[in-house]
Parts: structure tokens; C-alpha cells; sequence
């Protein structure tokens, strides 16, 4: 399926300075595979060590939040929008 | 990642501090709104936004996907970027913790406060390196006025 993959400011210098990449994909784990292979820089920002996507990093189909879908299973139609979307967090963590 | 700098007015610095202050003795967070260039970038707006860690507020802030939104809508609408983040640490050091780090994002600013006694203290920028290994310090740069939109 063509998707377009929306790239959140603070990742796209590592990813040409594009703000969206275009590519085929059957699901949304297809299509962060595709993202990191094509630039192999976001994969540690997007991935923990373990191979999980990082707490903070949230990924929208159109506007669906894909943890209440089937998460990277969510199957993608042509056209579909792949949003990474940030949330933020931290602290003194004491 | 190194040797950047953050162009801020002491008006936003103190409108920061303020905010820490009045979340004494949790922690208070916003988004930095701003422009960008690859060696300097520079504040000119602030959101507020509101400390979504219900459950430790004293020493953690969350800024929820919604949140986020809302800043990039207000950055756009006024033809500027979301550059960065801020929050306090009350009654602790104005320099990332380890779990900052672990959750931080690359290329943002994120600027901490650090808060005593309902006090601010030090008030410090810092740019998580690319490697994700450690934080550098970033210059801040105290301007006249952020009003060049």
C-alpha cells in the first residue's frame, strides 16, 4: 500500500530534513522498517535496545493511536497517513 | 550536538521560573516556541501546558501526543517551530536526570529550572547528543525581547 509517513520536527534532521517520506507498506511495522532502513539514524531514537518502540514515541494511523488498533500490526490502506507523534516527559526521576 | 546556543529574554526566562514557582514542590512543564538555525536558535513564545503525571508530579512530567499537538498548532499559526521544552526540578539540580535522558527526544532544546524552597535557583538549556549517550549544555543567550515575529 503507498502510505505517507509524517516525521515530527526533532527527528528530521536525520532523516534528509523531510517532513514526510512516502513508501509501500502492509502495516505500520512495514513502514517504520522502511523509515529506519531508509535512514538508518532514527532507528536508536524511535527503537529501544530491546527492539521496542520507545514509550514516548507514538504513532497515529489518520488520527488513530495505533496502541488502541493493533498496534505495529495495524494494517495500512492506500493512502493512509503514519504519524510519529511525540509526547514528553522526564523529571528529577528521584 | 555541541556549542549551540539558545537566544531567550530574561521576560521568558522569569516567565518560566514563575511557572516553577507556582507548581512548587511538583514540577511544572511547557513547550519553547521559537526559529531555528543550525548554530543558534531563538524563544519568542512559551505555552504552559499542564504536568499530565497525576501519580508523581513531584519528579516527573509528562507532555501528552494531544499536547504536543497543541503547541506545533499554536507554533505554526504564529510561522514558528516547537524548538524545545522546558520544566522544573523542584529541589534538585537545573541538570538532566537520568530518566530526562532516557526519555528525551534529539535536537530539542530542553531548558530546566531548578526550584528550592519555592525559590528558583540556576536556570540551564541542554541538547540530548545524537548518540543518545549524554546531554551538552547549550548556551543561553539573554536578549532584549523576543518580539521579532
Amino acid at each position: 500500500m503507498a502510505v505517507k509517513v509524517i516525521i515530527p520536527t526533532p527527528l528530521r534532521p536525520y532523516a534528509g530534513k523531510q517532513e514526510s517520506v512516502e513508501m509501500e507498506a502492509g502495516n505500520v511495522r512495514e513502514a517504520l522498517k522502511g523509515l529506519t532502513t531508509r535512514f538508518g539514524e532514527l532507528k536508536k531514537h524511535l527503537y529501544s535496545d530491546d527492539g521496542r518502540l520507545r514509550s514516548f514515541v507514538n504513532v497515529y494511523v489518520n488520527d488513530e493511536d495505533i496502541r488502541y488498533l493493533e498496534k505495529e500490526e495495524t494494517q495500512l490502506r492506500d493512502g493512509d497517513i503514519v504519524s510519529i507523534v511525540p509526547s514528553i516527559a522526564g523529571g528529577t526521576g528521584k | 550536538m555541541s556549542g549551540t546556543t539558545l537566544r531567550i529574554s530574561d521576560a521568558l526566562i522569569r516567565r518560566i521560573q514563575a511557572h516553577g514557582v507556582e507548581t512548587y514542590p511538583y514540577e511544572c512543564c511547557g513547550a519553547l516556541l521559537g526559529r531555528d538555525n543550525e548554530t543558534s536558535r531563538e524563544v519568542v513564545e512559551l505555552v504552559p501546558l499542564a504536568n499530565r503525571r497525576d501519580d508523581s508530579p513531584r519528579n516527573r512530567f509528562e507532555v501528552t501526543p494531544g499536547d504536543v499537538q497543541m503547541a506545533e498548532k499554536k507554533a505554526r499559526e504564529m510561522k514558528v517551530d516547537v524548538i524545545g521544552w522546558y520544566h522544573s526540578h523542584p529541589n534538585a539540580p537545573a541538570r538532566p536526570s537520568e530518566f530526562d535522558r532516557e526519555h528525551a527526544w534529539p535536537w530539542y532544546s530542553y531548558v530546566i529550572v531548578s526550584v528550592e524552597a519555592s525559590e528558583p535557583r540556576d536556570t540551564k538549556s541542554w541538547r540530548l547528543r545524537d548518540d543518545r549517550s549524554a546531554y551538552d549544555a547549550e548556551v543561553i543567550e539573554s536578549i532584549a525581547q523576543s518580539a521579532s515575529i
